[in-house]
C-alpha cells in the first residue's frame, strides 16, 4: 500500500527541515520527500494542506503494566492511546514482578505488542535479576533479544559495588544504563517534595538532595567505568547543574524529564490531590524553571511521558496510601507543544525532545523524516483547539491531573510503518 | 462508581457550607477568625453552664456519633465521647486498627459500611495526613467529619482548646507573644496552633527547637524560628510545650533525652525571661524531665489541667455548631 501526503508542512528536527512538501510512503517506509514529487504509484492521496507532518513521538518511559498488572493497563489499551496521541514508539519500563530478566520475557512483550500493531514497543530490560539489585541479569541475551537499554528502575542497588559491576557488564554488551537517581535513605519513605507544601500538609517528604546525591554518585561511577548512562526523570535544579557540568567535561550522559514536571509544582498538590502524587515528587517553582532552562540549553535531551496508568482505586485513599504516577501518554505531545507557546523552545527544538533525541538515546533510526526508514509519522492540525478530559482518555488509567487543560493542535492521523493506526474524525 | 467518586483534590473549603457555617472541622487553616471566635464563645457557654442544665439542652439527641480511631488515643477519644454524650448523642467507638482495615478492606469500604449504620458524624483519627479530608470528601453528604488528628497535618480541636485557654487567661490575641517549643516536625498540634494563632492576629508566633525538629519552610507559615531557648523565651506571654515522643530519640534526630532537657526543657529558672504573668501549656501527655520540669508542670504558670477541662467544652462547641448547620440545612 502506498500513501502520498501532499502539501504538508514537514517538520523534521533531525535535518532541521521546516517546509511544505509532499511525502510518499511505500512498503511501510518513507520512499520519497520533495516538492511536487511525481512518483508514488497506486497511492492513496491525502491532502494535508494546513497540517504538519512530524515524526511519530518516541516515549522513553512508559509503565505499560502488562503482563501481570492487567487491572491497571494492557498493551492493547496503552498502544491504542499512544497511536491516538502521536506516539509511535514506547519504551517498556520494567517493574518488579514483570521479570524482564531474560529473552523469553522480552519476546513475550514484543509478541503481545506486535499482535496489536498500534505502536512499536521497545523493551528496557532489568539490569539485576528481579530488579533486586543483587545479582546481574542475563544482559548478554537481553541485548540479543532486542532490549534497547537496561535499568534497575526505582529499585535500589544492594550496594554501590553491585551498581559498579552492573554498569561495567552493561558496557561490555554496549547497553545504555537507564538510571533513576534516588538515594533511598534520604528519601526515607517520603511522598512529596520537602518544602513549604510538605510542611503545611504534614506529609513525609523527600529532599531534592535525595536526587542530586544519587546523580553525583552515578557520575563518579561513570568516570570509573566509562558506562553510557541515561538519567531518567530529573526533578531537581541541582541535578540539571550536575548533568550540565558532566556533559561539558565530556562524560557519556543524557537525561530526560517527565512532561508533567515542566508544568506542575509542589503547590499543585495542595488539597492533597492524589493525581499529583508522582515519583520523583513535584518540586518547587525554582526547580521547574531550572528544568526548563536545562531543556533549552540541551542539558536535558528528551521529554517523556513517564506514563503510569492506574485503576481508580489506586488513587482513592489518603494521599500517602495512593500509588504514585500520572497517566501521561496522551499529554506528552500537547504539553511539549505548549512549551513552544510558552516561549521555552522553538517548534523544531520541542519536537526534537520527543522524536530524534529519544531515538538517539535508544539507538533507533526512528524519529526522523528521511527516505528508507519506517514511516512512523503523524499528521497534526496546528489550529484545532481542544480540551483534555478524563472521559476521553484512551488509556485504561484515567489518572491525569490535566483535565480541563486546553491545548492548541491535535493529532489527526498516525502512521505506523506506513499503516494508518489512528484517524481523528472531526466532531 | 458514582461520578462524584473520582480521585481528585480534597479542598479545605468544604469545611464550610455555602452559607459559611461549619460543616466539617478538618483544619484550623483557612477558617475566618470570626468562626474561630464563635467556637470559643460557644465553649465559654458550655464551661459556665452547669452540667445539669446542659442535659436539658440535648442538641445532639437522636444523632449518632462514631469515633473512628485508626490510631490509639484513649484520652482524646474519651473527651470526644464525653462531649458527644453531654450533647445527648449516641456514641459508638470503633477501634479500626484491630478490625476491618487490618483485613484488607479499603478505607472507603469501611466508611460506606458505617454510613449504612446511620452515622451522623465521624470523629476521625488516622496516622496519615489528609485522611479526615478524604473521608469528608467522599462520605455521604449528610455526614459531618471532625478531625481528631491526621498524621502530622492537623489536630484542630486541640488547637482550639489551646486558643480558648489563652483567650480565657489573656483576652485579646493582638498584643501577645506566643512560642511553641519542641518537636514541631512531627506535630499536627503545632501546625494547627500556628494556623489558629495567625488567623486570630497574634502579635508574634515563635517556634523554638533544634534544626532537626523544624520542618522545611516553616517560616512561610508566619512564624519566627529560634534554635536557642533563652532567646526564644524572651518576653513571652504564652509558652506551649510539645510532647517529645520517646521513639524519636532512637532516630538520629536528637542525641538523648538528657541533652534535650538541658537545651530545650522548660524549667522555672529559664522561664524567668518570659513575662511575669506568662502561662505554660502542654497538650499532654507530658514527659516530665524531658520537655517540661515538674516544678513548671505543677507550678503557678501552668494551665495544663484547665486545657483538659476546656477540651470537652470546645469539642461540645464544635459538635453543636456542626449539628446547627445541619439543622439549618434541613429546614
Amino acid at each position: 500500500m502506498s500513501v502520498l501526503i501532499r502539501n504538508a508542512r514537514v517538520l523534521d528536527p533531525a535535518s532541521g527541515t521546516d517546509k511544505v512538501l509532499d511525502v510518499c510512503l511505500q512498503n511501510g517506509e518513507i520512499h520519497n520527500i520533495g516538492e511536487d514529487i511525481g512518483q508514488c504509484p497506486d497511492a492513496e492521496i491525502i491532502d494535508a494542506s494546513g497540517h504538519w507532518l512530524i515524526p511519530g513521538a518516541i516515549d522513553l518511559g512508559s509503565w505499560l503494566r502488562a503482563p501481570g498488572l492487567d487491572h491497571k493497563a494492557t498493551l492493547a489499551s496503552e498502544t491504542a492511546a499512544a497511536a491516538a496521541s502521536g506516539v509511535t514508539t514506547l519504551c517498556y519500563q520494567p517493574e518488579p514482578g514483570a521479570g524482564v530478566d531474560n529473552s523469553a520475557q522480552v519476546n513475550l512483550i514484543q509478541d503481545l505488542s506486535d499482535t496489536q500493531g498500534l505502536a512499536n514497543v521497545q523493551v528496557i530490560g532489568n539490569i539485576t535479576r528481579g530488579l533486586e539489585g543483587k545479582q546481574l541479569s542475563n544482559m548478554g541475551s537481553l541485548k540479543k533479544s532486542g532490549c534497547v537499554a537496561v535499568t534497575n528502575g526505582w529499585q535500589p542497588y544492594a550496594s554501590l559495588a553491585v551498581m559498579r559491576t552492573a554498569m561495567e557488564y552493561a558496557t561490555t554488551h554496549d547497553l545504555t544504563v537507564f538510571v533513576y537517581p534516588l538515594e533511598h535513605a534520604l528519601a526515607n519513605k517520603g511522598c512529596v517534595h520537602e518544602g513549604e507544601v510538605s510542611t503545611r500538609l504534614g506529609l513525609p517528604a523527600i529532599p531534592a538532595a535525595a536526587e542530586t546525591v544519587a546523580v553525583a554518585q552515578t557520575l563518579s561511577l561513570i568516570e570509573l567505568t566509562g558506562t553510557r548512562v541515561h538519567f531518567c526523570r530529573l526533578s531537581a535544579a541541582g541535578s540539571v547543574r550536575l548533568i550540565r557540568q558532566a556533559k561539558q567535561s565530556g562524560l557519556p550522559v543524557t537525561a530526560d524529564v517527565a512532561a508533567h514536571q515542566l508544568f506542575l509544582t509542589e503547590t499543585d498538590l495542595m488539597d492533597f490531590n492524589p493525581l499529583c502524587h508522582v515519583m520523583p515528587p513535584l518540586r518547587a517553582g525554582a526547580d521547574r524553571l531550572a528544568l526548563l532552562e536545562g531543556l533549552a540549553d540541551d542539558s536535558i535531551d528528551a521529554i517523556c511521558s513517564d506514563h503510569q496508568p492506574h485503576e481508580a482505586d489506586a488513587k482513592m485513599a489518603p494521599f500517602q496510601q495512593t500509588e504514585p504516577g500520572i497517566a501521561g501518554l496522551e499529554t506528552l505531545l500537547p504539553l511539549t507543544m505548549r512549551l513552544v507557546e510558552d516561549g521555552v523552545l522553538n517548534r523544531l527544538q520541542a519536537l526534537n525532545k520527543i522524536t530524534y533525541q529519544p531515538a538517539r538515546i535508544i539507538g533507533s533510526h526512528a524519529g526522523r523524516i528521511t527516505p528508507d526508514i519506517p514511516a512512523d509519522l503523524v499528521l497534526f492540525n496546528p489550529d484545532e483547539l481542544w480540551t483534555f478530559s478524563q472521559e476521553n482518555m484512551r488509556s485504561q488509567g484515567k489518572n491525569s491531573p490535566f483535565a480541563n487543560w486546553s491545548f492548541q493542535g491535535k493529532v489527526t492521523r498516525t502512521f505506523l510503518a506506513g499503516q494508518p493506526v489512528y484517524t481523528h474524525l472531526p466532531s | 462508581m458514582h461520578s462524584h467518586l473520582k480521585p481528585g483534590p480534597l479542598p479545605l473549603n468544604m469545611q464550610l457550607t455555602p452559607e459559611g457555617k461549619l460543616k466539617h472541622f478538618l483544619s484550623t487553616e483557612g477558617l475566618p477568625h470570626l468562626l474561630l471566635h464563635e467556637i470559643m464563645d460557644r465553649a465559654e457557654q458550655f464551661v459556665t453552664l452547669p452540667a445539669k442544665q446542659q442535659k436539658k439542652a440535648p442538641l445532639l439527641r437522636g444523632k449518632t456519633v462514631m469515633n473512628l480511631f485508626f490510631e490509639n488515643s484513649t484520652r482524646t477519644r474519651v473527651t470526644f465521647e464525653i462531649a458527644a454524650q453531654r450533647l445527648g448523642a449516641d456514641v459508638t467507638n470503633l477501634d479500626i486498627r484491630t478490625s476491618s482495615t487490618a483485613k484488607g478492606e479499603t478505607l472507603l469500604d469501611t466508611v460506606r459500611n458505617l454510613e449504612a449504620m446511620n452515622a451522623d458524624m465521624f470523629v476521625v483519627r488516622h496516622e496519615h495526613a489528609g485522611t479526615a479530608q478524604f473521608i469528608a470528601r467522599y462520605c455521604a453528604p449528610h455526614i459531618s467529619v471532625l478531625n481528631a488528628g491526621d498524621g502530622r497535618h492537623a489536630h484542630p480541636t486541640q488547637a482550639m482548646l489551646d486558643m480558648f485557654t489563652i483567650r480565657q487567661k489573656k483576652g485579646d490575641f493582638a498584643p501577645l507573644k506566643v512560642a511553641i517549643v519542641g518537636d514541631v516536625l512531627h506535630s499536627r498540634v503545632a501546625r494547627s496552633q500556628i494556623h489558629a494563632l495567625t488567623t486570630l492576629g497574634t502579635g508574634e508566633v515563635r517556634v523554638i527547637a533544634p534544626k532537626t525538629l523544624i520542618p522545611a519552610g516553616l517560616e512561610k507559615m508566619g512564624v519566627n524560628v529560634f534554635h536557642n531557648l533563652d532567646e526564644g523565651l524572651q518576653d513571652l506571654d504564652v509558652v506551649i510545650a510539645l510532647r517529645q515522643q520517646r521513639e524519636r530519640m532512637d532516630s538520629a534526630l536528637l542525641p538523648s533525652e538528657q541533652e534535650f532537657f538541658k537545651l530545650y526543657g522548660l524549667t522555672e529558672e529559664r522561664l524567668k525571661v518570659t513575662k511575669e504573668d506568662a502561662i505554660v501549656m502542654h497538650p499532654g501527655p507530658m514527659n516530665r524531665g524531658v520537655e517540661i520540669d515538674s516544678d513548671v508542670a505543677d507550678g503557678r504558670r501552668s494551665v495544663i489541667m484547665e486545657q483538659v477541662t476546656n477540651g470537652i467544652a470546645v469539642r461540645m462547641a464544635v459538635m453543636s455548631m456542626i449539628m446547627g448547620s445541619m439543622a439549618g440545612g434541613n429546614a
